[in-house]
């Protein structure tokens, strides 16, 4: 299945030319958009994602989905990069190491169970 | 704008009855509010029907004509989706529908069929109310996304494992007399303190378990009740819905519900009351941080302050303000379509009198109901109110 708007920019994430969607008012949102989910201007740009964010929250799920049958247990989380947050699974450090405030930068990674892309946070180099 | 009375209501007993259809299940709850209501099947008007997932667990679409040929009545019928705030969004829809004159009799309700899917096929049925591109593709579930809520609350807020635990063991408890509930076991803080994580924070009995169950009511305009001399003491007095973002990420506040905030603000407007006079209250504790945020947004704490409500007594069934007195999703269960209209069935028990836990709140007036969609992005608060 292809989700146009969506695709490319997975696709620019994991180029490390990751972008979020602005408006003049400088609220941020991602795509596919055509108009500012916070305040409806229409006059919108792609503006480059910051390479790092911070997590505000997280999860470690132990009951997934079908989909997630073979990344279980793994870790959701929220993370800002200013005007927006991305939800990611983290990867490359263990569960238990995961913290709030923690700097991570977005990739994107294979979703063991079904080989599909889909979005991961890295710890962010020191 | 006419006022509106509940005639009638109906409940199936709660829990795991995966051999049942669907249409069954609404057929025994929408029977047991008309035979209630006493009101002939060629009065009825509309059926406005809530139900989330039906497509996966039925393969069933177009269930409004389905349901209502099995209540046996010839009418227009609708199907609302909302997620877990289907049968919410239904009534406010049938509550209006009646106030602006379009109808005078109605039959609104709800029904969910989950157990025939299993544990695993519920968890992928039940997170397509999260946003599908942002968050099920990052493995949020349903469980998942109020344990990110959770967190971010200890974090902001405080509170902790022990604060929820309390009002699981609360729910639980108020459910033992209720014929109706899935779960009639009590249970103690170290039971769910010790019980299996889902997704940490949130522990199994943080969660409402899987229920298959159905909710009706029937809602006739105040002139029908007066002149057809029905015994419809009590009124819905309020309705108000609010909205939020779909995804967490997008929201402003990660430990707030706006939505719900919103809903309630609007509903105690247009029953002319506030926070303080609402006397026993039903909320949407899809797991026991739900409720937590659930008392904020209706006005009763402030942010931050609601978490510990049920550790000091104050929302157990000899507090001051009783909550989720039919045992809550939590306890009494959870078929998510089901619920909006579950909560006014309970509720319009708890004010008539005739509810196993009446007993807790005699002199009772006013209740309102939360029913909650996803994280929150859908909200439908209800007052109802008795007449003496």
């Amino acid at each position: 299945m292809t989700d146009a708007g969506y695709d490319e920019w997975v696709a620019a994430i994991a180029d490390g030319e990751g972008y979020y969607i602005a408006c003049p008012d400088g609220h941020g949102s991602l795509p596919p958009r055509r108009t500012c989910p916070h305040c409806g201007d229409d006059e919108l740009t792609e503006e480059p994602l910051p390479e790092t964010g911070t997590v505000v929250t997280f999860t470690e799920v132990h009951v997934p989905a079908p989909d997630f049958a073979d990344e279980a247990p793994y870790v959701t989380a929220i993370a800002s990069f200013g005007p927006v947050r991305l939800t990611g699974v983290v990867r490359d450090v263990p569960g238990s190491d995961v913290e709030l405030g923690m700097s991570v930068t977005p990739d994107v990674g294979v979703n063991t169970t079904t080989d599909e892309q889909l979005l991961v946070f890295r710890p962010a180099d020191e | 704008m006419n006022d509106v009375r509940i005639a009638g209501v109906g409940l199936t007993k709660f829990g795991s009855h995966p051999e049942r259809t669907g249409r069954d299940l609404f057929a025994e709850a929408a029977l047991a509010a008309r035979d209630e209501a006493g009101i002939s099947r060629e009065e009825y008007e509309e059926v406005h029907y809530g139900n989330f997932m039906g497509e996966l667990a039925e393969g069933q679409g177009h269930q409004g004509p389905v349901v209502a040929e099995a209540a046996g009545l010839e009418c227009p019928a609708t199907r609302y989706e909302s997620a877990c705030a289907s049968a919410g969004v239904a009534f406010r829809q049938a509550v209006q529908t009646v106030r602006g004159g379009g109808a005078d009799v109605v039959l609104v309700g709800g029904m969910e069929r989950m157990n025939n899917l299993g544990t695993s096929e519920v968890t992928r049925s039940l997170a397509i109310a999260a946003d599908e591109l942002f968050e099920v593709r990052a493995g949020v579930t349903f469980p998942g996304a109020y344990a990110l809520m959770a967190r971010a609350y200890f974090s902001e807020f405080g509170g902790d494992n022990e604060d929820l635990a309390h009002i699981a063991v609360k729910n639980h408890a108020n459910a033992m007399p209720n014929e109706y509930a899935q779960f009639h076991r009590e249970i103690t803080v170290e039971d769910a303190l010790e019980s299996p994580v889902v997704a940490d924070p949130l522990t199994l009995y943080d969660a409402c378990p899987i229920t298959d169950g159905a909710s009706a009511v029937v809602l006739v305009s105040g002139d029908y009740a007066d002149e057809h001399g029905l015994d419809a003491p009590v009124r819905v007095a309020g309705s108000g819905q609010g909205g939020d973002k779909a995804a967490l990420q997008d929201r402003e506040y990660l430990a707030q519900t706006p939505a719900a905030t919103k809903a309630a603000e609007m509903a105690y407007a247009d029953a002319d009351i506030t926070a303080a006079d609402v006397d026993v209250a039903e909320v949407h504790d899809c797991f026991t941080i739900a409720e937590v945020l659930a008392l904020e947004s209706l006005g009763f704490y402030e942010p931050g302050e609601g978490i510990g409500a049920a550790a000091r007594g104050e929302t157990t069934r000899d507090g001051d303000l009783p909550v989720n007195l039919s045992g809550g999703l939590k306890a009494k269960g959870h078929p998510v379509g089901a619920t909006g209209t579950a909560q006014v069935v309970e509720m319009t028990k708890l004010l008539r009198g005739d509810h196993a836990n009446s007993d807790a709140i005699p002199d009772a007036r006013v209740g309102v109901t939360h029913n909650a969609g996803g994280t929150v992005a859908s909200a439908v608060v209800h007052v109802l109110e008795v007449m003496h």
